[in-house]
């Protein structure tokens, strides 16, 4: 029973809440290395274009429930998805025609792109305090929770509840249809290897005859599409706040290396990576060692590797590991 | 070339002295002590940028460390909190210190099928041995009357000192963080410099015994005389009276008058010793591999150990100019650090003044500085203008107007993406 | 052709070379020559200076690279000529990206062509050797089905028994009524498959002649074939 116990605990403080927060990495990742592979450099207003996606869905959530439109159990926020997908697809698109195209044209360096890009952040972030304020604003609504931490206890008897949120459900399932969709579209179409042909050799790509605008258009356009879903499916999880992406900036770009940046299947790993160390080693472990050991060699403390405050520094120090081992990442990625 | 520069620098002196005239002199030489700090931090940027090409995304951080330093130095020392757990927070840092060095030691001397678990036994010791003496130290020093001190406060030392001594500590930062990521690409740097920028300002916020954490540490010694006590001494009452001036905002005018002239004081020694540096053979050579990595290289230049000097160096200046932010303030306040305002603006002002020109640096500071001030009255001047015909009781009209002050960002943004754009060489492009 | 990159100074002088439908044309000459610029001037890689590109009685001078693929003309550069984290089948599949028709039986015919490419066409092209990414390359460019063949090195890089397995290959291309352009370091073997010859130096037409009338000239032999 003690055993349930400490296995119930884990689920519900560390695997559910690091598999959510996994999968909302994972897709921010995705983002940065699919600007990464196509147009090559470190895109620094991705976070950004995850709070406009998710603003704009939050724009229009609130429209549909002043109309009395719900999703039933479900959160609002996806009927509007779509929407707000469009969105910011119109607008990585606007920021390709009158920014980077520029660039691309020049040939410029990928820090000359890295530098306009944090051009394009200052932007972006403005028009999103601007819009919406910088306060922090609910976005979830509908049944809360799958299963509730009592309605868990009464079922199985057991001392430690173990509760679902229906976010967390909707961001693991919503992130395995997108990676899907991803990976169904890299390489089963003819534009999504026409893609992978453009990152593995701009050279030869250009000699086969592929359009390299649209390549770069069908990047952006999975760059929004993905940080649309990972920036609303984030705010659905905790709340919407304008400046947790630039903080969440940091985690993504460390999983993106840390996965091996280019590889599609390095950002998703690396993401998990991320977040599953994240919130190991943040967890406090008394109260589930004191379920398996006997009561007198539970030490004393809270068994808390780091403070939570500290969260940022654990993809911080993998990504340094990481660099100093083996800089192409785990699954060997071009190297940025 | 000069003259254009010339030109710019006398077209700020002017809007300074519009500020002056029209709003008072007060703010205007509030936004100008602002306007040296940041023309010392976008030097301290140049120097990276400029000279050798590094991208630093986490100046935010470097600028923090001279913040800290400021008042790890000049804060009075909290002697309860030093006798009942200051010799265990010396020895738990004492301790990880060696932990990391040993495991160092073990990566060079031991072969890998061993190595690796030598390496986590060495840090669960490390750790274990940390913990026993840093968490109840913590517990009691923030437990030593917590609603004024709860830490260990500083060495007392004069606030000046810590300019200096802030440089240095950023710069050892910099040198850590420095070795790891340098030998790799340019993005690299960017982002492993972001990340430790963040930790930085984890550290400032949450370790409660070093800088009392969000409750900030305020009321700093100053390198200045304080106004109530100028207008106590007789020499400063007849000053007063010839000027005909009210006491107690000319005060206030000579307080930041000395600052001024202390900023002024260390702006022209970094500039004089950054001139100097870029003309220098030194120079010359950071410049050539900026150009042209390969070949500097290839003739037997030390690329990584040269780009691991100038980032060093610049963060240093950042330090400096976080050290004397806070003495300006009097006060830290590990909240109000924000990578828009401590990174990215200072990015703005170096691409504006233009790149690799120590000059350019100072006036895209100093410029930046004046508009990012002046851009919050104008935001909501413009917001209103635009609003206007909306019902002051509109909420859309009252939403906009709240945020008005945001518009100042993309202001920023459009600022950083014109001058890239058609302009990218900046004010002052390098000679 | 006069021309050469960006705005640096001309690297190839009224050069001129020309190949017939069916045939094969070899480029030799000593290193930097202009031979690899020769080839992206008549490609649209690098701006002309003077002188025009003509293919099909047509002038194309001023098409750019793609639309010189939709005519007809396939090019194989010399490094960096596969897709390597694509399979041996999508790097096919991508040479042929122009075409809107069904590609299959193209790529029968490549594959024939290549038959050691059959059991590999599930690899990723950065795994195989020399040789073989040397046939996926030229199996890529032939997948437009072009009239014009042009190859940059083909062999380098390439061990001596496979290289004659690639001129084989090359002599069979024509067969099929295809021009062959290429360029080529191992000028003896190369001139002995040649129906034209053209020897490059410093950016000019030294010799021009059928490949064996070269092969047999004793100036041609010893300033470039070494004796």
């Amino acid at each position: 029973m003690d055993f349930l116990n400490a296995i119930a605990l884990f689920c519900n403080f560390v695997l559910v809440p690091a598999t959510a927060y996994g999968a909302q990495l994972a897709l921010g990742a995705l983002g940065i290395t699919v600007i990464y592979s196509i147009l090559r450099f470190a895109n620094f207003a991705h976070g950004e274009l995850m709070s406009w996606g998710a603003m704009l869905t939050l724009f229009l959530t609130w429209y549909l429930q002043s109309a009395g439109i719900h999703a039933g159990p479900l959160p609002t926020a996806l009927l509007a998805l779509p929407v707000g997908i469009l969105g910011t697809i119109a607008m990585a698109l606007a920021t390709e025609r009158i920014v980077y195209r520029f660039y691309r044209k020049q040939r410029a360096s990928s820090i000359t792109f890295a530098i306009v890009s944090v051009g394009v952040m200052f932007v972006m972030a403005g028009l999103i305090r601007f819009m919406i304020g910088p306060g922090e604003q609910v976005m979830t609504d509908g049944h809360r929770f799958l299963i509730r931490a009592v309605e868990f206890k009464h079922m199985t008897g057991l001392d430690e509840g173990f509760a679902i949120k229906t976010t967390q459900v909707i961001t693991i399932a919503v992130a395995m249809v997108m990676t899907g969709f991803l990976f169904w579209f890299l390489y089963r179409t003819r534009s999504g290897k026409a893609m992978r042909a453009f990152s593995d050799n701009e050279d030869l790509a250009l000699l086969s005859g592929i359009n390299p605008d649209r390549i770069v258009a069908i990047a952006w356009i999975l760059a929004a599409i993905l940080a649309t879903v990972s920036g609303t499916l984030y705010g659905l999880d905790k709340s919407y706040k304008p400046f947790v992406f630039m903080q969440l900036l940091l985690p993504i770009f460390a999983a993106a290396i840390v996965g091996g940046i280019g590889q599609p299947v390095g950002a998703i790993l690396g993401g998990f990576v991320i977040a599953y160390s994240e919130v190991l080693l943040t967890y406090a472990y008394r109260k589930f060692l004191a379920y398996l050991v006997p009561g007198d060699w539970v030490p004393e403390g809270l068994l808390q590797l780091l403070s939570t405050d500290y969260k940022f520094a654990v993809s911080f120090i993998i990504l340094v590991v990481v660099l100093l081992i083996r800089p192409t990442g785990i699954i060997r990625g071009k190297l940025l | 070339m000069k003259q254009k520069g010339r030109l710019y620098f006398a077209i700020f002196v002017v809007l300074v002295f519009g500020v002056g005239w029209l709003q008072s002199w007060n703010v205007a030489f509030g936004i100008l002590n602002m306007c040296l700090i940041s023309a010392i931090m976008a030097l301290g940027v140049n120097i990276q940028w400029g000279y050798a090409g590094l991208f630093n995304a986490g100046i935010m951080g470097f600028i923090a460390l001279g913040g800290l330093s400021a008042v790890l130095i000049s804060a009075k020392p909290v002697s309860e909190a030093w006798s009942t757990g200051g010799l265990d927070i010396l020895g738990s840092l004492i301790i990880s210190g060696m932990t990391v060095l040993v495991i160092l030691h073990v990566r060079k001397k031991i072969a890998p099928p061993l190595r690796i678990w030598i390496i986590i036994a060495v840090s669960l010791i490390g750790y274990w041995l940390f913990q026993g003496l840093y968490s109840p130290a913590v517990e009691q020093i923030e437990k030593i009357n917590p609603a004024l001190t709860g830490y260990l406060g500083g060495l007392g030392l004069p606030i000046i000192v810590s300019w200096l001594i802030g440089g240095l500590v950023a710069a050892g930062g910099a040198w850590l963080i420095g070795r790891i990521s340098l030998g790799l690409r340019a993005d690299y740097l960017a982002i492993a410099t972001l990340g430790i920028s963040e930790i930085i300002i984890a550290i400032i916020k949450y370790e409660e015994w070093l800088t009392r954490g969000v409750k900030n540490v305020t009321g700093l010694p100053r390198p200045v005389p304080y106004e109530v006590d100028l207008i106590e001494t007789r020499w400063f009452a007849s000053l007063a009276e010839i000027f005909s001036a009210n006491p107690v905002a000319m005060a206030s005018l000579l307080v930041k008058l000395c600052y001024f002239i202390l900023f002024l004081g260390v702006l022209a020694i970094l500039m004089w010793l950054s001139e100097r540096a870029l003309k220098s053979p030194w120079g010359r050579m950071m410049r050539a591999i900026r150009d042209n990595r390969d070949a500097a290289s290839a003739m037997g230049k030390d690329v990584t150990g040269r780009h691991l000097q100038t980032f060093v160096l610049g963060c240093a200046v950042c330090g400096i100019a976080g050290a004397m932010l806070v003495t300006l303030d009097g006060q830290l306040v590990p909240g109000s650090y924000a990578p828009l305002r401590y990174t990215f603006l200072i990015w703005v002002m170096v691409i504006l003044g233009g790149s690799g020109n120590n000059w350019g640096s100072v006036l895209g500071g100093c410029i930046i500085w004046f508009i990012w001030i002046q851009a919050e009255p104008l935001g909501y001047a413009l917001v209103e203008a635009v609003t206007l015909p909306f019902e002051d009781s509109y909420w859309l009209k009252h939403h906009l107007i709240e945020n008005a002050a945001q518009t100042r960002l993309i202001l920023m943004g459009a600022i950083l993406l014109v001058v890239m754009r058609f302009a990218p060489k900046g004010l002052i492009p390098e000679r | 052709m006069s021309g050469g990159y960006g705005t640096g100074p001309d690297i190839i002088h009224d050069c001129d070379l020309m190949v017939e439908a069916g045939e094969i044309a070899v480029v030799v000459g000593p290193n930097g020559a202009g031979k690899s610029t020769a080839m992206k001037g008549i490609f649209g890689m690098i701006q002309l200076r003077a002188g025009k590109v003509f293919f099909n009685n047509r002038d194309i001078t001023a098409l750019p690279p793609s639309d010189r693929v939709l005519e007809g003309m396939a090019f194989v550069p010399q490094n960096n000529n596969v897709f390597p984290s694509m399979s041996v089948e999508e790097n096919l599949e991508m040479g042929a990206f122009i075409r809107t028709d069904d590609i299959s039986s193209t790529i029968t015919r490549v594959l024939e062509l290549f038959p050691i490419l059959q059991d590999k066409r599930k690899q990723m092209a950065g795994e195989l050797s020399g040789g073989q990414r040397q046939q996926v390359a030229i199996g890529r460019a032939l997948m437009t089905e072009p009239k014009l063949l042009m190859l940059d090195e083909p062999t380098a890089g390439v061990a001596p028994i496979v290289m004659q397995d690639l001129f084989q290959c090359i002599q069979d291309i024509t067969a099929s009524g295809v021009a062959v352009l290429m360029v080529e370091q191992n000028a003896r073997q190369a001139l002995a498959i040649a129906d034209r010859g053209f020897v490059l130096v410093q950016g000019r037409n030294r010799f021009t002649d059928q490949g064996k009338t070269l092969l047999a000239n004793p100036e041609v032999q010893r300033s470039f074939l070494g004796g």
